[in-house]
């Protein structure tokens, strides 16, 4: 009967504190969204917890598209307050906030992060232009007659006489990770523009269709695919959209290996296998100097100054999405999303960039701040 | 007939040596086996144990800090809330320029600045708070090291290494060698591992917070698959009638064993936090779904153990009058108290290293403040590994094998306590 009593009870508070903590909604701010941001957001919810009253914010990593979908998915405390994403919100997905109710959505552009593509220091550093990645791992590659054929690329020499003749083994994220999509989009669909074929395929409007229809027959592409792709999507697709379709796609006959989202480990595996090839964000690069080196790209090494100066072509913008309606509701969003914009953090000299994060300019930055300050509604 | 059996010994002591030679090949791949599991063992444990003790001790610098009220901003008259605002980064940072004179150019005072740990700011913060007479003072200080300067301390980081290839620089080592000589640093055991929250920072990274989350996700994962675990496996071996249901439920109760942690976090996601809209990352839901995965442990050793109760003990209860109830309460459940207890203690050890199933609920996150419910976002031990082996700064290697060291040591006091239980209610 003690026994009873007990759980009774037991049940009775834990129901009790929990409707309680409902009821008071949260203190502390909730935020998700990508594993690249992931390192510098959870600097800077350190620094904002332990400077200021407010609680530390939560920070999950969820990857670029998971939080999105996450933060769209409405309003109220049980919802993210903050989002990050290694891309750019697609209008798919704000659209969908818009059906949510997550109306007003703040965007605040953080950076730039470099994709390093590294190999063991023991072995030779590897000069490779975006047209030997994308040959070396796109799923489908032109052969000698401008058809596209699956990639017959094994090793690196088959690609570029110059380049040794090892087998083409490369460990990347999966495809779920923003930094793929990134490597996809830089690397891939840079590299498929050196194909002249592909390059005005690229360039063709909705509207060419006839000039559509005749590059993808030229690219050896059966007919049915050009009516099964404005199927799907509902319109006429634009050359841009085959092209994509085309040179994002990743070759899967074990070339390239998903390593998962955690890039220390591919690190370790590159130390032990010196002939592999690993993709992974800059800092990672920046902390594993000793044990790994990052390719030139298209002549450039990745270093600190190349990405923030745009020289060196695989980098991408950094973001973090702010819904403005919770603003005033849960403490500290405004003023996290501030500390994360000042010049201490995000700055030429901020705690942030000793981090691995490439820095906006002035002008930039400037703008940014001035549009978290005001909180300024995304339109798209 | 004599012949022949004179025969037949002949062939059995001829076998005989072949048979002796096949037990002793039996017994030595059986050596082997057991050899080559603990070879396994001894390499898994010296590697973590070897890369992890470092992170036991911390190192600390003595620098002489200069309480400059122009450059805190504040006077000794400031409210702690003027304090608190002051910038003590500011203070450091002279303090160092005055012990280095020498050093002067942007780049190198940058990796000045970079020997002592950001954390060193909000510990002199606390201490002038605590203690405003301090403004206007010039005091020697410990404080805590950057982790690149410990690592170096620490003999992690050899100076042999080409200088493009590591973050301490030539330089770094040089001041870091100068303050060694004059005996201005110290090694003490490192209470913040213990006492604190995660943290960027791999020197002031602790796992205080994820302990806590553990504890408060084991505790509600204990009060709900105990109770539910045991009365399910009585009234199943006790009172249920055999029939299909009751198979039926067994069968299902054994399957459910077997079923991936990771669907359990899935199910939590959808019925818990989507549907019952609880809070996401809190230790109540990792609780709730950490129990539905050790409920089929609990429930099936339970049944084993009172199963294991001799059929006498019933009788001679029952003979004297006693209910089936009393019977089973006051007779059966001690006996098979020992086996229900390790059992449970068992699942809960399963628990304590579950990871999986937490990814889905949203307690895989950065989470600094240490949690003070069930409701707190918190995360939990293994996930804090998890992270850690996750981050790109070195120092947290250590910090990963030190909490691995940490979750083992809980993991050993769990079973050994399941073994005590045993030992100790067993009756004779």
């Amino acid at each position: 009967m003690k026994k009873h009593v007990l759980g009774a009870i037991v049940l009775t508070v834990g129901l009790g504190n929990l409707a309680v903590a409902q009821a008071q909604g949260r203190d502390n701010v909730s935020i998700v969204g990508s594993s690249t941001v992931y390192p510098f957001a959870t600097v800077v919810a350190e620094r904002f917890g332990r400077s200021t009253d407010f609680k530390a914010p939560k920070i999950e990593s969820t990857g670029s598209g998971g939080g999105l979908k996450l933060f769209c998915k409405g309003l109220g405390a049980n919802t993210p307050d903050i989002t990050n994403s290694s891309r750019r919100i697609k209008k798919s997905e704000y659209d969908q906030c818009q059906e949510n109710g997550v109306t007003d959505v703040v965007e605040v552009l953080v950076g730039f992060d470099g994709i390093a593509i590294a190999n063991s220091r023991q072995a030779p550093q590897l000069t490779l232009s975006l047209q030997d990645l994308y040959l070396a791992l796109a799923k489908d590659v032109p052969g000698p007659d401008g058809k596209l054929i699956p990639n017959p690329n094994k090793t690196w020499k088959d690609i570029n006489p110059a380049l040794p003749a090892s087998t083409i083994e490369v460990l990347g994220p999966p495809p779920t990770s923003g930094t793929r999509d990134a490597f996809a989009e830089l690397a891939l669909g840079g590299g498929a523009q050196a194909i002249p074929a592909l390059k005005s395929l690229r360039e063709l409007g909705a509207d060419q269709v006839d000039e559509i229809k005749a590059a993808v027959a030229a690219l050896g592409i059966p007919e049915g695919f050009y009516q099964s792709y404005s199927q799907s999507s509902g319109k006429a697709p634009k050359g841009k959209d085959i092209f994509k379709a085309i040179a994002y796609s990743v070759r899967e006959d074990g070339a390239y290996i998903e390593a998962g989202e955690n890039d220390n480990l591919i690190v370790q595996k590159l130390e032990a296998n010196p002939n592999a090839l690993g993709i992974f964000g800059f800092s990672f690069l920046d902390e594993n100097g000793d044990k790994v080196q990052g390719s030139l790209i298209n002549g450039v090494e990745p270093s600190f100054d190349s990405i923030a100066d745009g020289d060196y072509p695989v980098s991408r913008p950094l973001y973090f999405y702010i819904k403005s309606a919770h603003v005033g509701r849960i403490p500290g969003i405004r003023e996290y999303a501030i500390e994360f914009a000042s010049d201490r953090a995000m700055g030429e000299d901020g705690y942030l960039t000793e981090r691995g994060l490439i820095p906006l300019d002035e002008v930039e930055l400037k703008q940014v701040q001035a549009d978290v300050a005001s909180l300024k509604r995304l339109e798209m | 007939m004599s012949k022949d059996a004179f025969k037949n010994t002949e062939l059995i002591q001829a076998s005989l040596k072949k048979r002796y030679a096949r037990e002793r090949r039996f017994q030595l791949f059986g050596k082997l086996a057991v050899l080559l599991g603990f070879v396994f063992l001894f390499i898994l444990l010296f590697d973590i144990v070897s890369k992890g003790t470092p992170a036991f001790t911390q190192k600390q610098l003595q620098i002489a800090v200069d309480f400059d009220p122009d450059k805190l901003g504040v006077d000794a008259s400031a409210s702690a809330e003027q304090l608190r605002q002051a910038n003590f980064n500011a203070v450091i940072k002279s303090s160092l320029r005055d012990m280095f004179p020498e050093v002067t150019s942007r780049g190198d005072k940058k990796r000045l600045y970079r020997l002592v740990s950001i954390g060193a700011e909000y510990a002199l913060r606390d201490r002038v708070i605590e203690d405003p007479s301090l403004i206007g003072q010039r005091k020697d200080f410990w404080l805590l090291a950057h982790s690149e300067a410990a690592g170096y301390l620490k003999g992690q980081i050899s100076r042999e290494l080409p200088e493009v290839e590591r973050k301490v620089k030539d330089i770094q080592m040089d001041w870091l060698d100068q303050l060694r000589d004059k005996g201005l640093t110290k090694s003490s055991f490192n209470t913040l591992f213990f006492l604190e929250g995660d943290s960027r920072e791999p020197e002031l990274a602790g796992i205080r917070a994820a302990l806590q989350g553990s504890f408060f996700t084991l505790v509600v994962t204990f009060l709900l698959a105990f109770p539910i675990g045991v009365f399910a496996a009585v009234y199943l071996e006790e009172f249920a009638p055999r029939n299909r249901i009751t198979d039926l439920i067994e069968i299902n109760i054994n399957n459910l064993a077997a079923v991936p942690s990771i669907v359990f976090g899935l199910l939590g996601l959808a019925v818990f936090i989507n549907f019952f809209e609880l809070p996401r990352s809190a230790p109540l839901v990792g609780g709730i779904v950490l129990s539905l995965m050790t409920l089929p442990t609990i429930i099936i050793t339970s049944r084993a153990s009172i199963q294991a109760v001799s059929p006498s003990i019933r009788e001679a209860a029952l003979g004297v009058g006693a209910s089936k109830i009393q019977t089973v309460f006051h007779h059966v459940l001690p006996v098979a108290m020992p086996g229900i207890l390790t059992g449970s203690i068992i699942g809960m050890a399963q628990a304590l290293g579950e990871s999986a199933p937490l990814l889905m609920i949203g307690m895989v996150a950065f989470i600094m403040e240490v949690p003070g419910g069930v409701t707190d976002p918190s995360t939990v031990l293994p996930v804090q590994i998890f992270l850690w082996a996750d981050s790109p700064e070195r120092g947290f290697t250590e910090k990963t094998s030190a909490a691995i060291m940490v979750l083992m040591g809980f993991l050993i006091v769990m079973n050994a306590l399941a073994i005590y239980l045993r030992r100790r209610f067993e009756v004779k």
